[in-house]
């Protein structure tokens, strides 16, 4: 496996198990990894966890506004700043303003932009690699080239460059988190088709006449899906945090629009005379996290038994 | 050895052209100007400001003109604090910025590496899965609130350590435990990992066989193994722990370079901008560099094209 060199711990490859498995008919890769996930008790509990946390972020905040008829926005001085109670289960914040609404709402920011970042990376990760590796020679070398310079650049710094010129909308946090957050998912796949090109249906397809593109999206994408899903799983919950980190810094979803860093940052400053403005979002935060981290272990762990011990 | 070194020093210089000018095209190419975030300025006061940073020739001119300034060391002046070059900030911030990433590392390999031999070497107990859950926690812990619950610890109810600032040497914990844990965390993980590969390989049946001891078996042995994937995760780890600093100077209010990124990326201050990356951008190329010659000792399988 050439991938091998790149990056030990996200190098998942397709399990030789499958081909001892070749007796028991109808049993896909994705099958059979599913299989073997739900077996993984605590991913499965992780992925409940996520369920629960992307089903309240999705309805919570409009139940709520029907409920009691909090918003994320309206200001009440006179409610400032109240621990949790019956009527504010996470307290208010010091505007008066419904925590439990916020930091679901901030949830919601949260997970849409980690996932879409996620995507952005994924897709352009992929096409990337293939082509490069598919092309070979030296439009392979200038193309990962290319990336092992962009590699060299401090990531972070990048994406605050990125966000000031383009503005600081929601659309955009997403679009530069993913836009340079491909490389690795570049250099996997590049790994991955290096093999996959050399096999007998790719020379197949090739005196077929069929079109390299078709080549590369019907046949040589297809195969390298299972590292990609491994990449993309871990890739969420990091994105999740870049967000966090980018509206730490005042840099991501402009208030009064809340989100999980924007708020964390605002209970940062205020926690030792208002505990529970930290605890929450934090919380949240970190359970969101530790749930992702987890299920996307369960999921390399499934795709790939080597990685299992 | 001494080829592959020269031939990847020499390798630098075109990747580092490419960089000034990415980044150059990147900064220059952005809607705005240094002097539009400020208050109205007249016209002629902005022609004059222009002249002055040369921002009235044009773009490929300007693009030589830093170039060879760069050559000389002189990476401008900054708009913003015009009182000051970007040297100047530079050489203020960079240090304490080093600093911070120094110690962070330092923590996140004494942590990490510890947590993942403990893992791989007493593998399947209760150690190792306490081992693994801790790192797998601290992955899912950010800095951001990991810091005010450590100064709300250490610094308000313990009274161990200042909560901020920065001056004598009890300054630099906790922003620097802050800055490392989520990194031990990786470090764990992939140095068990790495252990576990190589504990069925030969060379370690071998290192049995002869009567070595287990101790020494796992500290001259298996350890190099673990590290390898370490090593390689090193370069992209200390590259976001240099740039990672940004938010933990933010809450432990240390004078690094961070804080002076953010306010120059947003006031399109253009030559601070530039040399902050560009110093950021060469320093990672130098220690990819390092790294990789570093792996070459780890594994002597490896040989240097």
């Amino acid at each position: 496996m050439t991938s091998t060199r790149t990056n030990p711990r996200t190098n998942p490859s397709l399990p030789p198990a499958a081909a001892g498995n070749r007796l028991v008919a109808g049993t896909s890769l994705w099958h059979d990894a599913f299989k073997r996930l739900q077996k993984n008790r605590l991913a499965l509990a992780s992925g409940i966890v996520i369920l629960v946390l992307v089903a309240s972020c999705l309805i919570g905040p409009n139940l709520i506004a029907a409920i009691w008829g909090y918003d994320y926005e309206t200001q009440d001085l006179a409610l400032g700043a109240r621990p949790p109670s019956w009527s504010h289960p996470f307290g208010t914040d010091f505007y008066g303003r419904d925590l439990l609404t916020r930091v679901l709402y901030g949830g919601r920011v949260s997970l849409s932009v980690g996932l879409l970042a996620a995507v952005v990376a994924a897709t352009i990760g992929t096409v990337y690699g293939a082509v490069s590796s598919y092309a070979g020679g030296v439009v392979d070398s200038v193309m990962m080239r290319a990336v092992d310079i962009l590699y060299a650049l401090p990531y972070m710094f990048l994406v605050i460059i990125l966000v000031t010129i383009l503005g600081k909308s929601l659309l955009l946090v997403f679009l530069a988190l993913g836009a340079v957050g491909w490389l690795l998912t570049a250099r996997i796949v590049r790994g991955q088709v290096m093999s996959l090109k050399e096999q007998d249906f790719v020379a197949a397809a090739r005196s077929l006449g069929t079109p390299a593109r078709d080549i590369i999206f019907r046949h040589l994408i297809p195969n390298t899906l299972g590292p990609v899903v491994v990449t993309f799983t871990l890739t969420v919950p990091a994105m999740i945090l870049q967000e966090a980190f980018l509206s730490f810094l005042g840099l991501g979803v402009q208030a009064p629009r809340p989100s999980l860093g924007a708020l964390i940052n605002d209970g940062a400053n205020q926690m030792l005379v208002f505990w529970w403005t930290l605890a929450f979002p934090g919380g949240v935060m970190a359970v969101m996290l530790f749930a992702l981290n987890f299920l996307g272990d369960g999921v390399r762990d499934a795709l790939d038994p080597r990685m299992r011990r | 050895m001494k080829a592959y070194v020269i031939r990847r020093l020499l390798e630098l210089i075109p990747t580092a052209l490419i960089i000034v000018l990415g980044s150059f095209a990147l900064v220059r190419l952005a809607p705005g100007s240094p002097f539009s975030s400020e208050k109205e300025i007249p016209p002629e006061i902005r022609r004059q400001l222009d002249a002055k940073y040369g921002f009235d020739r044009p773009l490929p001119e300007q693009f030589i003109r830093y170039v060879g300034n760069l050559l000389r060391g002189d990476l401008g002046p900054s708009t913003k604090y015009p009182q000051r070059s970007v040297n100047e900030i530079i050489a203020d911030g960079f240090p304490v910025s080093l600093t911070l990433a120094g110690v962070a590392l330092v923590w996140s390999l004494l942590l990490g590496i510890t947590a993942g031999i403990i893992g791989a070497v007493r593998q399947n107990t209760a150690w190792d899965h306490a081992a693994m859950a801790a790192a797998l926690v601290g992955i899912s812990i950010p800095s951001f609130v990991l810091g005010p619950l450590l100064v709300l610890l250490f610094a308000l109810r313990l009274h161990l350590l200042p909560p901020a600032g920065w001056g004598d040497l009890r300054h630099v914990f906790l922003p620097g435990l802050t800055l490392g844990t989520i990194y031990a965390a990786s470090i764990a993980r992939l140095t068990r990992g790495g252990m576990l590969e190589v504990v069925r390989s030969d060379f370690i049946r071998t290192a049995r066989a002869k009567g070595l001891s287990e101790r020494l078996i796992i500290w001259r042995h298996m350890l190099k193994g673990g590290l390898l994937p370490v090593v390689s995760y090193l370069g992209p780890a200390i590259a976001s722990m240099l740039t990672g600093s940004v938010v933990v100077e933010k809450i432990f209010n240390v004078p690094g370079i961070g804080p002076y990124f953010v306010d120059a990326a947003f006031n399109r201050d253009y030559f601070l901008v530039m040399g902050i990356v560009l110093l950021y951008a060469f320093f990672l190329l130098l220690l990819n560099l390092v790294v990789d010659v570093i792996y070459g000792f780890l594994d002597p399988r490896i040989e240097y094209p």
